[in-house]
This record gives structure tokens, sequence and C-alpha cells, in this order.
């Protein structure tokens, strides 16, 4: 940010972080390295009260909840210049899904769309729209999981893995079929777990076989998922969302790891 | 007569599939081979996604139009000296086939690759009638030996390994000699060659699908990789076509569009090595052709999709490019899909020929990644059809009541944040507790979950319970 004007003098762009659910419950130091490289570039993070986007709704065929649901969001963030989220497929939802949800509404169509116009996933964000590369170090070896949502609904391939180059000491090699499924799928991996776990069982063959010491994804379900199996499988092979990475927190335990 | 619809078991079938080592080992293996084919021809095509545009809209028209289209064509295929017949159902459709063998005092059919011909059940409803139909396609020869049914739209043995198929020929090609090396794939097709020859032309009436139907010229085409489709509709007394209503293309220009598409979609190939087009039957001075040409026109519940929610499925033209890039497929093969049609498109057309109450498993059993509809040469929004499935067996209550409520207890904590925010900031701590380890190997009614996973233990504080704290603190 050092070609343009110190921030003092100019009003901050002010974000909404939508930490996503599973973030909120499950692992909150994700949403803490979001909001942390959000405001290393300048940017005045505030979190409204929220809950959840309402994709497992909206998968699971109950689109009035998940209408209510995004009605809710939208009315939580669309104060915000920007709203982001430290997920693929929760980006998804709000940018891809929510205008769909409200299609012929004349109320709320355009909130939804208005919301869906400036709203990012996290690495997108930083790359894309604030064009920032954080600093950062790592030492070790990495491979990066393209998350599907992320990958096909919102096009997220180059920003993660740019973001990542910039990273001093980190190595990223590629697993073979980094855009695969892993067998997550929301709902899916509870109401079909046998097939899941052969999808995911192939995922964690070619992360051990990529030979990194370290797993790095955009989403934390899908995280939790090949965490999970790995753990299992007694492969000895950290899990972390990117952005602990680029926030500089790969001190604190990895997902599974216990707390100190 | 229709094939038994066995998609209400899918998560049995699929649990027998994943223990099946043949199978397993025949999925391994076919799995890369169909990506990375259709994936090098994509890229030798600039075109390519242009071309996918013009083929969705040009059947978008084509069915906005269908009764325009399917009444030049009957026009057509009389004109040129053939016979169209109409189905409404597929009894109605195997009844019409079985008349024409009768008339003709037909003992045994040849029959091309048709996958309608599996949704009429027509093998089954000939034979039990005293016609012996024969398959033609290697891999349905196989499949018909083993009697199975196609586990895939392209190639339908592929749920079978090389070494079960030897084992199958042994079996039922009596007089082979048993030093005759049948190791390799090739000296297999060369055995499958030698016993079909005769039965070509022993055949008195050849059945084949369609890939498409030409309006103008009410000619219809086939593409085949062994020319067995050739032999089947020419050597034969009659040729019968069987095919669904939506396969018809206003004209020649328009089917080149799709034989584009097809061959590059479905095997990599630039196009199928035989495309094979009929119009009518042999005219005076052909050499050779049948005395008969028939088209029956198969609808069993297409026209219904017409104008609904679920239209888009009608573009699919059958290149399997969907299942190809599954990776739920690819895990448990077509037969757990339990009816004719498996994999992505299987899951959205099965609910819409055969109910959703029987198909509805199928939409479920979808992890949406997303990659069929990148794949798809008509660019068929295949989650999106799977979703609007789901929304359907919501509305009439057909999903299991735990799935229901536990949605809707969710549904209703979520819909309350301040409540949400202080119940999920106490339940994290009190899971914390047990969490010691960072992870649980088992937790109660998470069994889905921790049967082949371990759950990542939560930190302990809600993200916006700390984050409140932090904002205090400043």
């Amino acid at each position: 940010m050092s070609d343009k004007a110190p921030a003092a003098t100019r009003k901050p762009i002010r974000v909404g972080l939508f930490a996503t659910c599973l973030v909120d419950l499950i692992r909150p130091r994700i949403g803490f390295a979001s909001a942390k490289l959000l405001e290393d570039a300048g940017c005045a993070v505030e979190v409204p009260l929220q809950t959840c986007c309402g994709q497992p709704a909206f998968n699971s065929g109950d689109r009035k909840t998940a209408r209510e649901l995004a009605a809710q969001a939208i009315e939580a963030f669309e104060q915000y210049d920007y709203t982001v989220l430290p997920s693929g497929s929760c980006a998804g939802q709000v940018i891809v899904h929510y205008p769909e949800l409200f299609e012929g509404n004349a109320a709320w169509e355009p909130r939804a769309k208005a919301l869906a116009a400036k709203t990012f996933e996290l690495t997108v964000f930083l790359n894309d729209v604030l064009k920032v590369t954080p600093s950062a170090r790592f030492d070790g070896a990495v491979t990066y999981h393209d998350s599907c949502s992320g990958l096909r609904e919102l096009g997220i391939k180059a920003q993660p893995r740019k973001l990542l180059a910039n990273v001093e000491g980190l190595n990223l090699v590629e697993m073979k079929d980094p855009d695969v499924c892993c067998g997550f799928g929301g709902t899916f991996c509870v109401k079909y777990p046998d097939v899941s776990n052969k999808i995911v069982e192939k995922k964690t063959a070619n992360i051990a076989a990529s030979g990194a010491g370290t797993l790095l994804a955009g989403d934390l379900g899908c995280l939790m998922n090949m965490a999970g199996k790995l753990s299992r499988e007694g492969k000895e092979i950290r899990v972390r969302h990117i952005a602990e990475v680029l926030a500089g927190m790969t001190g604190e335990p990895a997902i599974g790891e216990p707390e100190r | 007569m229709t094939q038994t619809v066995n998609s209400p078991h899918f998560k049995e079938n699929a649990r027998k599939a994943l223990d099946d080592v043949f199978l397993q080992q025949a999925l391994a293996r076919s799995e890369k081979g169909f990506i990375e084919r259709r994936k090098a021809a994509v890229e030798k095509l600039p075109e390519y996604d242009a071309l996918r545009d013009s083929a969705r809209d040009l059947k978008d028209h084509i069915l906005a139009h269908l009764d325009l289209y399917l009444e030049v064509y009957e026009k057509n295929v009389i004109a040129s000296g053939g016979h169209v017949h109409w189905a409404t159902t597929a009894e109605e459709a195997n009844e019409i086939i079985l008349g024409i063998c009768q008339r003709l005092n037909a003992k045994t059919v040849a029959k091309g690759k048709s996958m309608i011909s599996e949704e009429t059940g027509l093998n089954a409803y000939l034979k039990k009638h005293g016609i012996r139909p024969i398959e033609t396609d290697l891999g349905e020869y196989i499949i018909q030996l083993r009697g199975e049914t196609p586990s895939h739209l392209i190639a339908p043995a592929l749920h079978v390994t090389k070494e079960q198929i030897e084992a199958d020929f042994r079996r039922a090609h009596t007089g082979l000699p048993p030093e005759r090396n049948l190791d390799e794939p090739t000296s297999l097709l060369a055995e499958a060659r030698a016993m079909l020859r005769e039965k070509f032309l022993a055949a008195d009436v050849g059945i084949t699908g369609a890939n498409f139907l030409i309006a103008e010229t009410g000619s219809s085409v086939i593409v085949t990789n062994e020319g067995n489709g050739d032999l089947t509709q020419t050597l034969a007394k009659a040729h019968i076509v069987i095919s669904s209503i939506e396969k018809v293309v206003p004209t020649r220009e328009d089917a080149a569009t799709f034989l584009r598409l097809l061959a590059r979609t479905a095997s990599g190939l630039d196009l199928s090595v035989y495309t094979t087009f009929s119009t009518g039957a042999r005219r005076a001075g052909d050499p050779d052709g049948p005395l008969e040409y028939h088209v029956v026109l198969l609808d069993n519940g297409r026209s219904n999709m017409l104008g609904g929610k679920f239209q888009d499925m009608l573009r699919c033209i059958r290149c399997g490019a969907c299942m190809n890039h599954c990776p739920v497929f690819h895990a448990v093969g077509g037969h757990a899909y339990g009816w004719v049609y498996p994999g992505p498109m299987g899951a959205v057309l099965t609910p819409s020929l055969v109910g959703v109450e029987k198909g509805g498993q199928l939409p479920n059993a979808s992890t949406f990644c997303g990659r069929c509809e990148e794949v798809c040469p008509v660019r068929i929004p295949l989650p999106k059809l799977m979703r609007n499935w789901r929304e359907r067996e919501f509305e009439l209550h057909l999903q299991p009541a735990a799935a229901r409520y536990g949605l809707g207890l969710w549904a209703a904590f979520a819909r309350r944040p301040a409540i949400y925010r202080a119940t999920t900031s106490l339940a994290m701590k009190f899971l914390r507790l047990f969490g010691g380890k960072g992870r649980f190997r088992a937790l109660p009614l998470a069994g889905g979950w921790t049967r082949h996973r371990d759950f990542p233990a939560p930190q302990g504080e809600t993200f916006q319970s700390l984050w409140r704290k932090r904002s205090q603190k400043r």
C-alpha cells in the first residue's frame, strides 16, 4: 500500500467480515487472521451480529429458510463498503445464489444484487480488489486444495497461489488433482458417509503423495473433512486455512491439534 | 416391462459397490483416460466454448418448437419411404417394435447401442415373446453375456475388468480352445467380432438408437466406433430406429454442430469412427440396405418436462462427460444409481422420468462440486437442477425426518442471531471440554462423520464472542 496515500488522510474502507458459521463456531483464529490481513491493508473491519449464510438450507431444498437467512445477512452487511468471507463456498452463496433466491422480488432482488456486487472471498479481495501482497514467513512445503464452489462458482485459482508465492520460505508443491472435490459437500458427507469417505481417501492419498508437510485451502468445511481423514489415517500433515499462513499465525495449533 | 427402478436403494447399492473389488479395480482403471482425452481434444479446438454456447442456444430453440420440428421430421421420413410410430409410454414402444418383428417373422434381432431401449426394457420384452435380441456393440455384447445392464452411457461395460470378460467369453463361447490367448483387449475384440459376424448375417431385424434425427431430411444419425451399427441396420430386412423425441434437430448443419461437440467431449476424438446417416429404406438401384425403415418416437415423460424447471435437461446429448468427471460416479460406478441413467445427468433425469418418490436419492447424492456443469457440452446447469429436485422433495416432505428436524432446529437458531450467538458460545465451550486432544474420534449424533474421520474440536470460544471481547478492550 506504500504507493497510495497514507491511511490517515483517507477514509478507510469499511469491511464487514462475514466469518461464516464454521469459522465462528470451530476456528475463530481464521476470523482473526482474516481481520488482521484486512486491517494490515488499511481496512476498518467490523463484525456485525451474524449467523449463517443459509447455504445448508439452500442446498437441502429449504428455499424459505435460505431466503430468510439471506435477508438477514443482507440487512446486516449492506451498510459496508465491502463484505468479505474467508470461504469460497459461502461467498458463492452470497454472490451467486442470493440474487437467484430473490429473482423477481421487487423489494429484495436489488438489495441482493447490490450486496453481491460488493462481496468477495478473502483471497480475491486481497489480490484483485485491494491488490496487496501481505508479507509473511512460513518455512516449509505446502500444498493447496482448490475448494469446489470457490473454484467453479467464483473462479478462484490464481489468487491464493499468487498470495502464497509472496510468503517468504514457503514452497508450494501442487498435489495431483488439486481441483477435484474432497468429498465434503456440506451435508453430503454425513448423508452419504461411505461415498464421501471413498472420495476423501483419494484426496488424502494425493495430499500425502505431494510430500508437503502442510495442507492449505480456503474453506473450513473442506479443511475439517481432509484434516479429520488425515488424522484418522495417522498421516502427520498439518492442516490450516490459507489466511492463517498469510497472516503469519502459524505458531498456533493447526486444525485438529490440541489447544495449548 | 420397463427396467426396474432400484434408485431408492442408492445408499445400499453404493455400499455394495464400494466393497466390490472388481468394480473398484475397473473404475480406477478408467477414471483418468476419459478426463485426459477430453481435455486434450478441447484444448485443440479454440472455438470449443463458443460452440457450446451455440449448441445450448440451438437446443433451447428446438425445445421451444419441438412440436413443429417433429412434424417436419415425420413428414420427411414418410416422404423418403419410411414409417413413423409415436409412442407415449415405454410399453407402447415395445409393442410397436414387437408388432413389426412378428409381421416379419423375425427370430433374431441385431441391436446397436440404445439407451432408450434400456429405458423401455426392450430386450427382456422381445425375449419374453420368443425373439432373440443380440447386442452388437462390444460393451453391450459383454454385459448381455453377463446378464447385466449398462453402467455408463458410452462405455456400458465400464464396470467390468478385462479378466472378467475373458472368463465370460470362455464360459459363453463354447468350443473356444483353452490355449487361445485372450489376454489383450484386441484379442477379446477379435473373438467378439468373429462371434458377432454370424449374428449380423442371421438377424431378421436391426434395431438402433439415434443420436440425432434431422427434420429437413427425415434422417436418423448414429455414431459408433466399431461400425456395428452399420451392419445392424443394413443387413437386416427391416431397420427400426428407437429414439426419444428430443433428439430432433432442424438441419444437417445443426447436426454437425452437435457432432463436433459430442465425440470430443465423450471420448476425445474429433469425430466418432463411424457417423452414419440413414434416410428411408433401400431404394431401387441401391446395392443393399433394409427393405423397411421404421422410427419409433418415444415420449415416456419428456413432454412433461417441457416448459418446466427441468427442461434444460432435455438438451443432453448423452456424451457421458458429466459422469466421467463426477467424484461420486467414480466412487460407486453406474449401477448404484439404480436405473438406466447414471451420474449427474441420471440424477436429474431419473426423477423426471420415474418420479421424485423413486428417484429422489440421486439428486441428493452429489457434493455439488460443479465439475459436471463445467464440462457439459450443452451447458446444462446440473447442480442447479439437482437442487431443484431437492426443493421438490422438501416441499413434498420426502426427506428423512431426522434430516428435516435437524435442519429445522438449526434454522430456528440461525434466524435469531442474538440467541444464536449466546447459545453457540455456550455450546462450543461445552464441546471444547471434551476435545482436549484437539479432535474427536466419536461424537454423539455425528456417526456419519466420525465413522471414517476424526472431527476437529472447536477452539472453545466463538469468533463473535472473542471479537466482542477484543472490541471492548480497545
